[in-house]
């Protein structure tokens, strides 16, 4: 029999799909039945109390939950969240339950055998329930107490080879799609940037001294899968500055029906013959693609790396050859000023290991400006529109570039430095008056 | 700035706070030390090593504070 009722709950089982109450449940059981024999080292009714918590919260339109605390590892500033209940005699299962960050796994793929070993530890340290995975990227493991969370960490590090991700005014896990481990689009090695980064920067990750939260997102190509120009602080997105190689064999496969476009992910229901013209040429942005004759051109001046052409045809069409990334910097969720996409800084970059000018030429200096000016929980969009693209470029120490303008000037005013002025400030007043009376 | 003149100075003003406040934000930290972030870090990060400082989190901000000061419902306003 459940600790305690919980008929909010049990409604929300009944709608037509998964519901992380059945999820809750039957955790709960499994921790008391504890078939496996496992030697708990947190309450064993751990789960039971939570769904009573929550569903007190449901009657009472009110939550119990304290967020944020002292608690954390021996060094580390981030990867633990502390959580607390206010209720603490009523539910005693929950009265700790603080949320651990685990850096995710290059890509998020990973063998059974490490799950696995993931979740021994969880099972037996905390309450066995787990978000796979966080916006932020990171494997997060809900509910423990203040006493496991320097024996989780050993287990992690010492056995697993394992670290905590980040949260807090930390550079937060930085996060990557899958590239070139199975994606013919990814023009850089994701995996290998992403990993690189995480190495060098241990001390931001791990040693809280930002304003605020900062995310690294890394995108193989502008698909843009793991969506780092909406949610990352500094985007990295593949591209390339020559031109998309064309077969032109394929092409003529494509339009005759050899070939499923969309690698055939429309094949459920008859979407009619393939349409070079209407479900491609057609739909290019930039329109810089013609069919002639029998040949597709591609005028690769006016392409804007939109993908949709490659998408349909990738038989056909491809990714060049000089390859790289840009750059965009300030995306975050609304709190302030709303919603931001991210701002191209960089156009292009080489994506080369060991990624110094990168690090040297456009991170570092961006945060030491951010670390510098940015005011208390201020991100790093945020200071950019206070102090506008002209304060970046000249943070960066590039020339401006048309392609780094995001919309047409709102601001009618020009401010001009005296270094950029002939002649600078200073008049003549002599020479002045020799053409103007007083 | 030296570590121990740094050290006695952020002790000194965060304890000169605390009737009012026991948790600063890194900012707060720089600016009684009156050096470059990244410099501060290293003054702070050593504080923390020693256990003079200890970090407080939110989750999604942190904060640094003296151990012992401050109580969960201090933050929240209720005192």
């Amino acid at each position: 029999m459940a600790k305690h009722q919980t008929p909010l709950l049990d409604q929300l089982e009944s709608g037509p799909w998964p519901s992380f109450v059945s999820d809750l449940k039957q955790q709960a059981e499994k921790r008391a039945k504890n078939a496996e024999g496992i030697e708990f080292q947190i309450p064993v009714d751990v789960v039971d109390d939570l769904m009573g918590i929550l569903e007190l919260s449901f009657k009472q339109g009110r939550t119990h939950w304290k967020h944020g605390g002292i608690v954390g590892v021996f060094g580390y500033g981030g990867g633990v969240i502390g959580r607390y209940c206010d209720q603490p005699q009523m539910f005693p299962g929950v009265a700790h339950f603080h949320t651990m960050r685990i850096a995710q796994p290059g890509g998020k793929f990973y063998t059974t055998e490490f799950l696995r070993n993931l979740c021994e530890i969880w099972d037996m340290r905390g309450s066995g329930i787990t978000n796979m995975h966080g916006s932020t990227g990171d494997i997060i493991f809900l509910g423990t107490t203040t006493p496991q969370l320097e024996e989780i960490f050993f287990e992690l590090t010492h056995k697993h080879n394992q670290d905590l991700g980040g949260s807090g005014s930390n550079l937060r896990t930085p996060a990557d799609c899958i590239g070139q481990a199975r994606c013919e689009f990814a023009c850089y090695d994701t995996q290998d940037l992403c990993y690189d980064l995480t190495q060098e920067y241990q001390d931001e990750l791990h040693r809280p001294a930002f304003p605020y939260k900062f995310k690294f997102k890394f995108d193989g190509c502008p698909n843009c899968c793991v969506a780092s120009i909406a949610r990352s602080d500094m985007s990295f997105v593949g591209t390339w500055k020559d031109d998309i190689k064309i077969d032109q064999k394929a092409v003529q496969a494509y339009i005759g029906g050899e070939l499923a476009p969309n690698g055939g992910a429309h094949s459920g229901k008859n979407w009619g013959k393939f349409d070079i013209q209407k479900e491609v040429i057609g739909l290019c942005p930039t329109e810089c693609m013609v069919m002639d004759g029998k040949t597709l051109k591609i005028n690769n001046r006016e392409c804007t790396r939109c993908m949709h052409c490659i998408n349909v045809m990738p038989r056909a069409l491809r990714i060049g050859n000089e390859r790289g990334l840009s750059v965009l910097a300030g995306a975050k969720a609304p709190i302030l000023d709303g919603a931001q996409m991210g701002t191209l800084i960089v156009p292009f970059i080489e994506a080369e290991a060991p990624y110094t000018k990168l690090k040297e030429t456009v991170i570092e200096p961006i945060w030491d400006w951010w670390m510098e000016e940015g005011k208390n929980r201020e991100r790093l969009g945020e200071l950019m529109k206070r102090q506008g693209l002209q304060k970046v470029i000249e943070v960066l120490g590039v020339d401006p570039d048309p392609r780094m303008v995001q919309e047409p000037r709102s601001n009618p005013y020009i401010f001009w430095k005296e270094e950029e002025v002939e002649g600078g400030f200073e008049r003549d007043i002599n020479e002045f008056r020799k053409h103007h009376q007083r | 700035m030296e570590y121990e003149e740094a050290k006695a100075k952020i002790i000194e003003e965060l304890t000169k706070k605390l009737k009012s406040k026991s948790k600063f934000y890194f900012n707060d930290l720089a600016n009684i030390i009156g050096t470059k972030p990244r410099d501060a870090k290293k003054i702070v990060n050593k504080m923390v090593e020693e256990g003079v400082l200890e970090y407080w989190s939110s989750g999604s901000t942190s904060m640094y504070g003296m151990p012992g000061t401050g109580k969960q419902a201090h933050s929240e306003g209720e005192d």
